[in-house]
């Protein structure tokens, strides 16, 4: 049941994005890809949400042949870095949509939608906003909106682009908390691109290190901190984290400069 | 002592001057001739000026202006969206070529375009004799002045969208893909909803101009009276045959509905203020 990738590969027309990614990860893990700006991580979400097409490798998840299946049948819940709300609809029908859009055999009856809805808004904590659009909310706000509508569709998993990218210091470490207790209590298998080193290694239980197209290394933070694999994963954490303003993180860095 | 000026604001000589430059030319040169066409149609009297739109041939010119607009104008937005989908939301080789394609209508002349057609359909043209064996009637006939008119007002409608779907980018495409609808539920709910503004203001130019085109349309009708005579070609007859008031009467008439395709514009824009700027930011 869990999430393989295996040799990966994509090329855009003048550049090779992905050379070969491969990495495993458990059912329901909470996978961070972690890399500077062009390391292929985003390339790398949405080859697994559908939005691109791989040029040669293999993705197998929840024991299905995941890269065969057309990007709307695949229910992968993705949300974009600029949300992609629809903006000429209320928050309620965004998160509605990919009820209504189902074939009229699998949709459920307009009260079921409605019921659903609230269930959501209120999973997110946006009870009562269901009215308005996505032009009268705050960042913060719309990247909930943008969670529940991808939550709506019941995916089997989540795909997150830069979650907290556009949004100001106060409001993401306050959604950090909040997304790590939610991928808690709904054990979705999760993935989610960031270049932010501490984003990762809190979040995610398991961290991939990419850098230009390939994987430097993956594990769990702890592993990633006390055992760098390669010297780019050793720079690239211990220079972020030294500043770190996370105690729990410095210390550890500092442990580890100790040993 | 004169108080100092914001470093942002513009002496009031300045901004009264060029307020009363711009002013003078419109009157001069956009509502004076218009107010000339409306009074000179009234010069024999009100009844005159009726009967000239009642009269046989001028009927028939405003149908057959009718019907080529009501013919021309949703392929030309069927087509109009088409292109502008393909340039904003996909990539592919030729894509500037097809750009400057699509501004070809407004760089050559209409009189050249016209011609383009009697070259190809007309009798000594290169399928004219294939038609005339088939009995097709494209030149001096509704679907030549059809033709014309699809061409020269087909930039209006993918010059309104190119940029605004450019601008809108494929995010919003993508995400309902994601959330599994198919591309028709992808371009009913997503796409054509945040167009829509943008589609019917380049529908409406489109549609004012396909009621006036002159050049284009003048080439391929024949000037048959009664037959092929349009709008604007019937106007030219009229004016030609010393008719004066009844020609202004027919113009008149021709103005009236572009001023009422600006007011229905405005009266829009007006009433959806709101949802218009918030399909345009986020």
């Amino acid at each position: 049941m869990s999430l393989v990738i295996e040799k990966v590969e994509k090329r855009f027309t003048d550049f090779a994005a992905l050379k070969g990614v491969s990495l495993e990860a458990p059912d329901g893990a909470f996978l961070a890809l972690l890399g500077p700006s062009g390391s292929g991580k985003t390339t790398l979400l949405r080859i697994l949400g559908g939005l691109e097409n791989a040029d040669l490798g293999h993705v197998s998840f929840a024991g299905l042949d995941w890269l065969t299946i057309p990007a709307r049948e695949r229910r992968a819940g993705f949300v974009f870095q600029q949300y992609a709300l629809f903006r000429h609809m209320t928050v309620a029908k965004n998160i509605a949509f990919g009820l209504e859009v189902r074939p009229a055999r699998q949709r459920p009856a307009r009260a079921e939608i409605k019921r659903r809805v609230e269930e959501l808004l209120s999973l997110v904590q946006l009870e009562g906003l269901g009215g308005r659009y996505p032009s009268q909310l705050s960042g913060g706000q719309r990247q909930r909106v943008a969670l529940a509508r991808a939550l709506a569709i019941e995916p089997r998993m989540l795909l997150l682009d830069e979650p907290f990218g556009a949004l100001d210091a106060k409001v993401r470490k306050e959604l950090r908390g909040w997304l790590k207790g939610l991928h808690t209590r709904l054990g979705l298998t999760t993935v989610f691109v960031t270049h932010d080193q501490e984003e990762a290694l809190e979040l995610g239980d398991l961290v991939a290190v990419m850098n230009e197209g390939r994987i430097e290394q993956i594990g769990p933070p702890g592993v990633l901190i006390n055992a760098p694999a390669t010297p780019f994963v050793a720079d690239f954490l211990e220079d972020a984290l030294a500043r770190s303003p996370d105690t729990n993180l410095r210390s550890l860095v500092r442990a580890r400069t100790i040993k | 002592m004169t108080r100092p000026l914001a470093p942002t604001k513009d002496h009031p000589l300045v901004r009264w001057t060029l307020t009363a430059v711009a002013l003078g030319f419109i009157g001069l040169f956009l509502v004076l001739p218009l107010v000339v066409v409306f009074h000179d149609a009234l010069g024999d009297g009100l009844t005159a000026a009726l009967a000239a739109i009642r009269e046989p041939d001028a009927i028939a010119a405003i149908q057959l202006t009718l019907t080529a607009a009501a013919i021309a104008v949703p392929l030309n937005a069927i087509f109009g969206i088409a292109a502008s989908w393909a340039i904003a939301k996909f990539d592919f080789a030729g894509k500037g070529f097809l750009v400057t394609l699509i501004d070809l209508p407004f760089s050559v002349s209409p009189v050249v375009s016209g011609l383009i057609y009697v070259l190809v359909f007309g009798l000594q043209g290169w399928l004219g004799p294939w038609l005339a064996e088939h009995d097709v009637k494209i030149i001096f006939a509704l679907p030549g002045i059809v033709l014309a008119t699809v061409f020269v007002t087909f930039p209006f409608v993918a010059r309104e969208l190119i940029p605004l779907m450019t601008d809108q980018g494929r995010d919003e495409e993508e995400a309902a893909v994601s959330l599994g609808a198919s591309g028709w539920a992808t371009f009913r709910r997503v796409t054509l909803p945040n167009i829509k503004w943008g589609l019917l203001y380049g529908v409406l130019l489109c549609n004012a101009r396909a009621m006036g085109e002159f050049g284009a349309v003048s080439v391929v009708s024949g000037h048959i009276r009664g037959l092929t005579d349009t709008m604007p070609l019937h106007i030219e007859a009229l004016y030609n045959d010393y008719q004066y008031s009844a020609a202004f009467a027919v113009a008149s008439l021709l103005a009236l509905l572009a001023l009422v395709t600006l007011v229905l514009k405005s009266l829009l824009e007006w009433h959806f203020a709101e949802e218009i700027s918030a399909a345009h930011h986020h």
